[in-house]
C-alpha cells in the first residue's frame, strides 16, 4: 500500500504520519506537496494533522483551495482511499467529501489528552482488523473537534453505519463526560457512502509504537494495509 | 536635539550618552540614539549582570557552544548535537497576557532554529499570583491560552514545565519558555555576515509599530502607568513561523546561506550589529526595501520595530536567487536589502540619506558594563513565634490540604491545552519528574526539566541557586538521565536596588557551585531584572533548565507505583527541617527559613545510585522528594499509579512528625522496587555511601503512615486523586 501525506503550509503531522507508514510499517510512502497536481500513483491519501493555513478563518477552510485538492477529490470520486486525520477531518469536511462541521470543543479550550474510542463500524477499509465494541485509547489533539450535523443527517449517518468512531469511556460505554469535546452523537469519527474516505479527530499516527504508550492507532493502518492487499473486499454493512 | 527627557525616554543615563558620543565622535541623531538605547538596555546588553555570569561554568567536553549566540550547543554524539535556551518574557505577559506569552514561545524557537536545529520540546516556567484574585486567573488564563495557541499551531510539543503561586508574582508573573532542537553537526548555523560584498536578506513578515522599545520596556520598573505601554506588545503570527522554519532549514538542509540571525528583541538593530560584530564586518542596509506593514515610517520605527516571525541572512551572490526561490515556495518574502562589508561601520540609508553610521563595536561591544553596589538585605521579621509551631493532630487532613494547593496540585488543567504529543516522540507525559523525549531510531532519549524554588531563594538566594541545579538533576536522575547541559533565567527585581544586586550574585554564586559539584556547563540563558510594580520586588526567582541523556529507553521508569508487595525505599536522608517549605506556608502561614541544607557531594552520589538503579532495572517506579516532603512524594507516587496503589509507610521515630511528613530536606528519591532486587540496590548505595531505608510496601487503595506499629495517617488514593485534580479546574471553573 503507497501511501501519500499531503503537506499544506502549516501541517504538522506529516512526518508522524509519514514515520509511521514508512519505519513502523514499512510500507512506501511519500510527501505530497499541496500546490502539485501530481498523486504520484499513491493508493491512500493521508490529510494529516495540524494548521493548515494557521487555521486562520476557519479551521481547513482555506486548505480545501489548494490545488492539490481537485485531484485528491478526483481520486476519490474513483473509490480512492482518503484518510483526514484531525485538521485533514476539518479539511475533508471542508471539501464536501463527508458532511457536518466541526465547532469549538465545548470547554471553549485546546485538548490534548489520550481519549476512548468505541469501534462503531468494523467492516469497513479502515477499521476491519478491529472488532466491534472494541475499545482503543488514541490520543486527540484540537480545538475544534466539536462535531456538528442537523439531527437528521447524524440520523443518516448512523443507519447506514458511516459512524466508525465515538467517544466512549475506558470501559466503552457512552458518557457526556468521555465526550471531551461535545460532539453531536459523541462522534470522533465518520466515513463516507462509498467508503473510501473517512475522518477521524484522534490522531493513530501517535498511537502506533509501544513506547509512546498506545498501539491501538495501529489497526487503522493495518486496516488500510490488508484492505489493499489483492482479495475480496468487504462491504460496507456494519 | 538631545535633551535630558529624551534620554530618559530611552533609559540611558547622562554618562552612558556621554560614552555614546565619544564613542561615534559627535552627536547621535535620533534613530542612532534609538538604535543605542536598545542595544545598550539591560536586556540586551546584560550590563549588571555580565561581570557575575563570567562566574558559571561554561566549558566541557562536549560543548559546541557556550553563551554568547542564540542557544548554546551541546554534542550528543552519533553526529547528532542539541541546541536550547530560554527566555523569558516577563513584563509583555503581564501587559497582555496572551500575544505576551505566544510572542515568548515565538522567539525562542527563533533562537533555536536560527542555528539549523528543528525545535522538538518546549518547557515553561510561569508563576502568577493567587487564584483567588480575579486579575492573576485571567492572565494565567491568558498566558497558558497564548502558549497553546502559538506551540500548537507550530508544532512543537510543550511537554513540561512549572506553575507556582505567590503573591508578590500578581504585578508581575513570570513566564519563561524554555526551548530544545535537535540538529546534525555539520547544519549548525550562526549569525555571522561573512564575506564582504555578500548580499543581506530579510525573510519573513513585513515590519510594523508593533513592539518598538520592547526590550527598554523590558530593562525598567512598571508604574501606575503601565497600561499605556500595551502597545509595546508584539503580535504573534504561528503560522507565519511555522513557514519561516521549513524555508529557513531547507536553505541551511541545502547550504544555501552563510550565516542568519532572527529578529527578536531590538528588530532589525540587533539582527544587523549582532552579525557584523561576529564577523568583524561592517554592514549597510537601505530601509527603503524593508517590507513594511504600515505606510510612513520613519527609520526609527523601522530599525527599533520588534515586529515578529522575521529573519536577516547573508548568503553569497551566486545562491541568492535559488534561496529566494525556497522562500517562495513557502509563501514568504526574501528581500535583498543590503549587503556586508569591510570596515566594521553599520550604515542605513532612507529615501537616498545616510540615517545611521556608527561603528558596529560601538553599539554592540562597547556597552559599559557594571558592578553595582549590592548589600545584603535585613531579613524580615517572621510573624508570630520564632519557634516552629506544633505538628496539627489530624494529619491525614493536612495531606489533603496540602496537595490541594494550588502549588502542589495537579496542573493538567494547563498541559492539556499544549500539544505536548505532536512530533511523536514523547515518552513521559507532562506531570512525571521531567519530560523525556525518545530521539527515532536510537536508543538513547532526551530528559529535560525546569526547576526554581523562590521561597528557598528570598530566605537564601545562594541556598537557592543551589538547590534549584540540585533539584532539576534530581528529576533527571528519576527518569534515569545524566545532566549534560545547563540553560538558566534569572528573574530579578531593580538591579539598582543594593538589595536585589546582593540576591542576584548570590542566586549565580550558588548555581555556580552546584554546576562545578555536577560539572555540567551553563551554556546560555537570560537576566530578566526590573521585575518590579511600584517599588516592590518579586522573590529572586532563578528557574534553571537542564537537559540529560538517557542511555537506554528500554530501561525509564515513571514516577508511579506499578506493583502490590513492592518495597517502598527512601535514598538519602531525612533531617529535622521545615524552613522554607511548602507545609509551612500552606498550614502555618509562614515564609520564613532556614531552606533545607544540601551538601552537594551527597546529592551526587543519591543520583549516581537513582541512575545506576534504573539502568539496571532494579527499580520500578522513581520520584524525587521536593515540595511537600515525603507525604506528597508518596501521596504523588499513588496517583500516578496507573492502577492506583496505595502504600504503607513505617517510618523513623527520631524526627518529628512535621518534618519527617512534610519538611524538604534535599537529596532524597523514593524509589519502589521487588524484594528480590533489594539486596542489589543496598551495595550500590552502600559503595556510594548513600543512606538506603526501606520504609513500607506498595499495595492497598490508601496511604498509610505509622510510626512504632501505631498508624497516624491514612487517606484514600482517591480523596487523594480529588484533592490534587480539583483544584486547578474548579478555580477556572465558570462562577
Amino acid at each position: 500500500m503507497k501511501f501519500g501525506v499531503v503537506v499544506f503550509p502549516g501541517s504538522n503531522c506529516d512526518y508522524d504520519t509519514y514515520h509511521v507508514a514508512r519505519q513502523v510499517f514499512g510500507q512506501p510512502a511519500t510527501f505530497l506537496w499541496h500546490k502539485d497536481h501530481d498523486l504520484r500513483g499513491v493508493d491512500c491519501v493521508i490529510l494529516p494533522g495540524g494548521f493548515s493555513y494557521g487555521d486562520y478563518l476557519r479551521a481547513g477552510a482555506i486548505a480545501r483551495f489548494s490545488p492539490l485538492m481537485r485531484e485528491v477529490q478526483e481520486f476519490a470520486g474513483r473509490g480512492g482511499l482518503v484518510l483526514g486525520i484531525c485538521n485533514g477531518f476539518q479539511v475533508l469536511l471542508e471539501l464536501g467529501l463527508l458532511p457536518g462541521a466541526m465547532l469549538r470543543n465545548k470547554n471553549l479550550k485546546f485538548l490534548c489528552e489520550h481519549v476512548h474510542l468505541r469501534v462503531e463500524n468494523a467492516a469497513t477499509r479502515f477499521s476491519n482488523r478491529a472488532r466491534r465494541s472494541q475499545v482503543l485509547r488514541i490520543p486527540i489533539a484540537h480545538f475544534d473537534g466539536n462535531y456538528f450535523a442537523p439531527p437528521d443527517e447524524i440520523r443518516e449517518l448512523e443507519n447506514n453505519g458511516q459512524v466508525v468512531f465515538r467517544y466512549v469511556d475506558e470501559r466503552g460505554r457512552a458518557a457526556a463526560a468521555a465526550n471531551v469535546n461535545g460532539s453531536a452523537a459523541s462522534i470522533a469519527g465518520i466515513i463516507n457512502r462509498g467508503g473510501n474516505v473517512l475522518g477521524m479527530m484522534p490522531h493513530p499516527e501517535r498511537a502506533s509504537e509501544a513506547i509512546l504508550g498506545s498501539e491501538d492507532g495501529r489497526f487503522i493502518f493495518e486496516s488500510l494495509i490488508r484492505s489493499g492487499k489483492p482479495g475480496p473486499r468487504r462491504g460496507m454493512a456494519p | 536635539m538631545i535633551d535630558a527627557k529624551l534620554l530618559a525616554d530611552h533609559n540611558l543615563t547622562q554618562d552612558e550618552y556621554a560614552r555614546i558620543v565619544e564613542l561615534i565622535g559627535r552627536e547621535p541623531n535620533i534613530t542612532e540614539l534609538g538604535i543605542f538605547s536598545l542595544m545598550w538596555s539591560e536586556h540586551c546588553s546584560y550590563k549588571s549582570s555580565k561581570v557575575f555570569l563570567k562566574r558559571l561554568p561554561t566549558k566541557g567536553k562536549y560543548v559546541i557552544q557556550g553563551p554568547g549566540e542564540n542557544a548554546g550547543i551541546i554534542d550528543i554524539g552519533g553526529g547528532l548535537a542539541i541546541v536550547f535556551k530560554i527566555e523569558s518574557h516577563n513584563h509583555p505577559s503581564f501587559l497582555e497576557p496572551f500575544q505576551g506569552a505566544a510572542t515568548g514561545v515565538g522567539g525562542i524557537l527563533r533562537d533555536i532554529f536560527t542555528m539549523g536545529a528543528r525545535p522538538i520540546a518546549v518547557l515553561d516556567s510561569l508563576r502568577f499570583g493567587p487564584l483567588d484574585n480575579p486579575r492573576n486567573r485571567a492572565i494565567m488564563d491568558g498566558v497558558v491560552a497564548g502558549i497553546s495557541s502559538y506551540g500548537n499551531s507550530f508544532g512543537v510539543p510543550t511537554v513540561g514545565g512549572e506553575v507556582y503561586f505567590q503573591e508578590g508574582y500578581a504585578k508581575n508573573p513570570l513566564v519563561n519558555v524554555f526551548c530544545l532542537g535537535l540538529v546534525r553537526k555539520d547544519k549548525i548555523f550562526y549569525a555571522k555576515a561573512e564575506g564582504v560584498g555578500n548580499p543581506v536578506l530579510y525573510v519573513g513578515s513585513k515590519t510594523g509599530r508593533d513592539g518598538i522599545h520592547g526590550a527598554t520596556m523590558a530593562s525598567a520598573e512598571f508604574g501606575k502607568e503601565t497600561e499605556q505601554k500595551r502597545p509595546n506588545v508584539q503580535v504573534g503570527d504561528p503560522f507565519k513561523e511555522k513557514l519561516l522554519l521549513e524555508a529557513c532549514l531547507e536553505v541551511m538542509d541545502r547550504g544555501l546561506i552563510i550565516g542568519i540571525q532572527d529578529m527578536g528583541a531590538a528588530g532589525l538593530t540587533c539582527s544587523t550589529t549582532e552579525m557584523a560584530a561576529k564577523a568583524g564586518n561592517g554592514i549597510v542596509i537601505n530601509l527603503d526595501l524593508v517590507p513594511q506593514r504600515e505606510e510612513g515610517m520613519t527609520p526609527y520605527e523601522i530599525m527599533l520595530s520588534e515586529s515578529q516571525e522575521r529573519m536577516l541572512l547573508v548568503c553569497s551572490r551566486e545562491n541568492m536567487a535559488e534561496v529566494q526561490r525556497v522562500f517562495a515556495k513557502w509563501d514568504l518574502e526574501a528581500v535583498n536589502i543590503g549587503e556586508v562589508t569591510g570596515g566594521g561601520q553599520v550604515r542605513v540609508t532612507w529615501h537616498g540619506e545616510m540615517v545611521v553610521d556608527v561603528p558596529v563595536s560601538a553599539v554592540v561591544d562597547l556597552c559599559p558594563a557594571y558592578t553595582r553596589p549590592s548589600r545584603r538585605p535585613e531579613v524580615p521579621p517572621a510573624p508570630g513565634s520564632p519557634e516552629t509551631p506544633p505538628p496539627p493532630s489530624r494529619l491525614g487532613q493536612v495531606l489533603l490540604k496540602v496537595m490541594a494547593d494550588p502549588n502542589l496540585a495537579d496542573k493538567k488543567w494547563v498541559y492539556r491545552q499544549y500539544d505536548h504529543m505532536v512530533q511523536t516522540n514523547t515518552v513521559l507525559l507532562p506531570g512525571a519528574d521531567a519530560a523525556v523525549l525518545r530521539i527515532k531510531g536510537q536508543k538513547r532519549a532526551l530528559a529535560m526539566t525546569l526547576d526554581g524554588n523562590s521561597l528557598y531563594s528570598q530566605i537564601d538566594s545562594r541556598a537557592g541557586g543551589r538547590i534549584a541545579v540540585a533539584e532539576a538533576c534530581r528529576n533527571l536522575a528519576c527518569v534515569g538521565a545524566r545532566p549534560i547541559g545547563v540553560t538558566n533565567c534569572l528573574n530579578f527585581g531593580n538591579p539598582e536596588k543594593p538589595e536585589v544586586m546582593w540576591q542576584f550574585e548570590e542566586a549565580v554564586e550558588g548555581i555556580a557551585e552546584a554546576c562545578r559539584a555536577f560539572e555540567i556547563p551553563v551554556t546560555g540563558g537570560n537576566v530578566s531584572f526590573y521585575n518590579d510594580t511600584e517599588g516592590a520586588s518579586i522573590y529572586p526567582t532563578p528557574v534553571l533548565g537542564i537537559v540529560g541523556l538517557i542511555r537506554d529507553i528500554g530501561r525509564l521508569v515513571g514516577p508511579g507505583f506499578k506493583k502490590e508487595g513492592d518495597l517502598v525505599v527512601l535514598l538519602g536522608e531525612t533531617r529535622e527541617e521545615v524552613g522554607g517549605s511548602q507545609y509551612m506556608r500552606i498550614v502555618h502561614g509562614r515564609e520564613t527559613g532556614p531552606a533545607p541544607a544540601l551538601d552537594l557531594d551527597a546529592e551526587k552520589r543519591v543520583h549516581e545510585v537513582c541512575i545506576a538503579a534504573i539502568e539496571r532495572g532494579l527499580v520500578r517506579s522513581a520520584h524525587d522528594v521536593s515540595d511537600g516532603g515525603l507525604a506528597v512524594c508518596v501521596a504523588e507516587s499513588s496517583i500516578l499509579s496507573p492502577a492506583g496503589l496505595g502504600c504503607t509507610l513505617d517510618l523513623d521515630e527520631s524526627v518529628r512528625v512535621d518534618a519527617l511528613l512534610f519538611g524538604e530536606s534535599q537529596s532524597r528519591i523514593v524509589v519502589s522496587l521487588g524484594r528480590s532486587r533489594l539486596s542489589e540496590l543496598r551495595k550500590l548505595a552502600a559503595r556510594k555511601k548513600v543512606g538506603l531505608s526501606v520504609i513500607g510496601r506498595v499495595g492497598g487503595h490508601d496511604v498509610v503512615a505509622r510510626r512504632a506499629g501505631r498508624q497516624f495517617l491514612r487517606d484514600p488514593v482517591a480523596r487523594l486523586r480529588k484533592a490534587w485534580e480539583e483544584t486547578l479546574p474548579r478555580a477556572f471553573s465558570v462562577r
